[in-house]
């Protein structure tokens, strides 16, 4: 067959290779479902089945092996997605770490950085924060303030400073995030990214809870917080560069697999089985959210083959994060629908113990986390489009 | 697994674009909608010269053995153009349910064929400039004549009704539903091409009308406007190549219907869009924008309704025994 010919067939290890994640993780996942990641207890499970995962080699199967990985390529790393999220594996702890910082580690950091790091954020001993927001900057992310300053004595740097909305951050171990090194420098120059532990003098984590109650992101407050200079990732002052690569990535294929719709899609297809009667309307709400699902599952594997004859995706990447973000919370509202007067329930006597609201809650911050949709939409605009910069009051630099 | 067309298929659409932009490009609808059908007429002969009408015809049968995914990319590029005629009923309709004689002559381009199938595509397109009016029903074809010319929003459509002039030859039902889903499946990649075309053209205005001082592009209202449409067109994309790829299999209706719905909705808001950011102008019938706006609107109620194919997908989707049998 030409290989040049548009396909989606598998090979038969490609095959194999699902056959054995499907396997495992059927032996594996726990049958109830582990409590919320966003509580002390739940993180604690989520941070064991993490290590479980490890055990198994399933926690980072497209990393090379000598960090835990397995060297699968990009196909088999679909493929797995698809497997966990359709045996209701538990959501991943780690996934700060192994889906933002790492791609950068493996690009920008030392070997020493690498061999500190990577091994860790496999089996849930280094779970890591996000700190990118500061209380003035959420998508003007580079008019942060938080400052680094130079301790030559000592080797390394002073950070002082808030952060905020940092996801994982009342029970992670590090945080990773930029600060502004050069206070003479404006903007996106003169800023430092750093990887810093959470439990270092002058850390104080101040939990915020989210809407649903529970507290998956913090406040950090920094004072006179000392950084040895092995915990810089990149350069000094190139910390900006280096940050925009994490940023391609949560908005591109890692963060969101197409195995997550597509698992949530099979649900509320089941719970219309059940439910259909009070509400009679959201057939079409329900069929929609299935060829959508399915328009994400199939744009994907045309993203994968972009990737494998070695192109890029670039802003491409904002036009994928709008979508989903906004097919996140059509299908969960579909649920909600039906679900009618029962929707606002949690707990053992709600349907799937409350799931569907919570999964709700959790999808409205799609629109919001990762870049908000308003930015990924002028992205799409001016990079995509070739839509004039400009007009609208934004700093051009 | 290779979800991205090939170097040939890009190639092919390229060929296309230059062959209809030769031909006088968006010329040729104005012509059509005025009456003048030699140039129309001129583009399908010269296209039927270059294999283009045997498209997805077996090479056996003197056509050019393409797959369903050279049809889209070819009806993309018709879309993209506004190219009027029945393109969609002799070239992926018609050819595996008439007889070798006028297959042959679709091929050629010495046939126009055009079709009505009842419950699904009511009127037929252009009878009065088609050599053959067919009615196609799910186990049988007959030749028809035309009742009265009806207008269309769309001025390149004349349409009628059709009544049939001989007694039926029986066909495999499921000859006659893939032949059905090939041209449903062309009907998504024309509103696709269509509604490429209507982003294209409103980003090429936003860029150049002026108004306070700036480009009206520079404004996010009409930024994030645009950008919605280059969403839903990037995702409407890969289901008209899925389709293509099940085209035939037990999944086809299902993914062909997932095709028309996702590509009528995401032109449907690229013309919406487009007219907006053209403001008045996008509302007269001198700028071709309305060339696009009209025959997406056309196009929406034409090969089964989205109302069709949504409970198509969901007797598929939603049938308690198997994701792949439709509910009886």
């Amino acid at each position: 067959m030409n290989t040049d010919t548009m396909n989606l067939d598998l090979s038969e290890e490609q095959l194999a290779f699902a056959a054995e994640a499907r396997a495992w993780l059927a032996e594996h996942v726990p049958a109830t479902p582990l409590p919320s990641m966003d509580t002390a207890e739940g993180f604690a499970a989520h941070r064991a089945w993490e290590a479980e995962l490890a055990r198994g080699g399933w926690s980072v199967v497209s990393w090379p092996e000598e960090f835990g990985g397995r060297g699968a390529g990009l196909i088999e790393w679909v493929l797995f997605e698809e497997e966990y999220y359709r045996a209701g594996a538990p959501t991943r702890a780690a996934q700060n770490g192994i889906s933002l910082l790492a791609p950068i580690l493996f690009g920008h950091g030392t070997d020493a950085q690498r061999e500190r790091f990577l091994r860790p954020m496999t089996d849930g001993s280094l779970i890591w924060a996000q700190a990118w927001s500061e209380p003035e900057s959420g998508s003007d992310l580079a008019s942060i303030r938080s400052t680094a300053r130079r301790d030559e004595e000592r080797g390394g740097w002073i950070l002082n400073g808030q952060k905020t909305w940092s996801s994982r951050a009342p029970w992670a171990d590090r945080g990773f995030g930029l600060f502004r090194s050069d206070p003479a420098a404006q903007r996106h120059r003169g800023l430092t990214y750093f990887l810093f532990p959470l439990d270092a003098e002058g850390i104080t984590i101040r939990p915020i809870a989210q809407l649903d109650g529970t507290t998956g992101f913090a406040e950090i407050f920094l004072d006179d917080v000392f950084v040895a200079d092995e915990d810089v990732l990149g350069e000094p002052g190139d910390g900006w560069r280096v940050a925009m690569s994490t940023a391609g990535n949560e908005r591109g294929l890692s963060l969101r697999s197409p195995g997550r719709f597509c698992a949530a899609t099979d649900r509320l297809i089941d719970l219309w089985h059940t439910h259909q009667e009070q509400e009679p309307l959201a057939q079409d709400a329900v069929v929609d959210a299935w060829i959508k699902s399915e328009a994400y599952r199939l744009y994907t594997w045309g993203t994968v083959s972009t990737l494998q004859d070695g192109g890029d995706v670039g802003a491409e990447g904002s036009v994928n994060k709008v979508f989903w973000s906004e097919l996140d919370i059509a299908l969960h509202g579909t649920a909600l629908a039906l679900l009618g007067p029962e929707a606002e329930l949690r707990g053992p006597s709600a349907v799937s113990n409350g799931r569907w609201i919570e999964d709700y809650v959790f999808s409205l911050g799609g629109p919001i986390y990762a870049g908000t949709n308003e930015i990924q939409r002028n992205i799409i605009a001016e990079r995509l489009l070739g839509l004039p910069r400009g007009g609208d009051g934004r700093k051009t630099s | 697994m290779k979800f991205v067309i090939s170097d040939e298929q890009r190639a092919l659409a390229e060929a296309l674009e230059q062959i209809i932009e030769g031909a006088g490009g968006t010329g040729v609808a104005r012509a059509w909608a005025a009456g003048d059908r030699a140039p129309g007429q001129e583009l399908w002969a010269h296209l039927a010269e270059l294999g283009m009408l045997g498209l997805c015809i077996d090479e056996a049968d003197g056509g050019m053995g393409g797959t369903p995914v050279d049809l889209v990319v070819a009806f993309e590029q018709l879309g993209y153009h506004a190219v009027p005629g029945p393109y969609l009923e002799s070239a992926a309709l018609l050819p595996d349910l008439v007889n070798p004689a006028i297959r042959e002559g679709l091929i050629d381009g010495s046939v126009i064929a055009t079709a009505a199938i009842p419950g699904l595509l009511t009127y037929a397109l252009d009878s009065a400039s088609s050599t053959h009016s067919f009615i196609v029903n799910p186990d049988s074809i007959s030749l028809a004549k035309a009742g009265e010319p009806i207008g269309s929003i769309d001025e390149t459509r004349t349409l009628s009704e059709l009544q049939a002039t001989e007694s039926a030859t029986t066909l495999d039902e499921q000859l006659v539903a893939t032949a059905i889903d090939r041209a449903t499946l062309g009907c998504a990649a024309v509103l696709l091409g269509a509604g490429e075309r209507l982003l294209h053209e409103a980003v090429e205005y936003a860029k150049i009308r002026r108004q306070f001082g700036r480009a009206i592009g520079e404004y996010q209202a009409l930024k994030h406007q645009l950008a919605d449409v280059r969403v839903a067109l990037t995702f409407a994309r890969p289901l008209i190549n899925g389709a293509a790829l099940d085209l035939g299999s037990p999944a086809g209706p299902r993914s062909v219907s997932a095709a028309k719905v996702a590509a009528g909705d995401a032109a449907l808001l690229a013309a919406r869009v487009a007219l907006q950011v053209h403001g008045a102008i996008g509302y007269t019938q001198e700028h071709d924008l309305s060339l696009w706006i009209t025959r997406v609107h056309a196009l929406l109620g034409a090969w089964g309704t989205a109302r069709y194919h949504r409970n198509r997908v969901a007797s598929f989707i939603l049938s308690p025994v198997s994701q792949l049998a439709p509910v009886a």
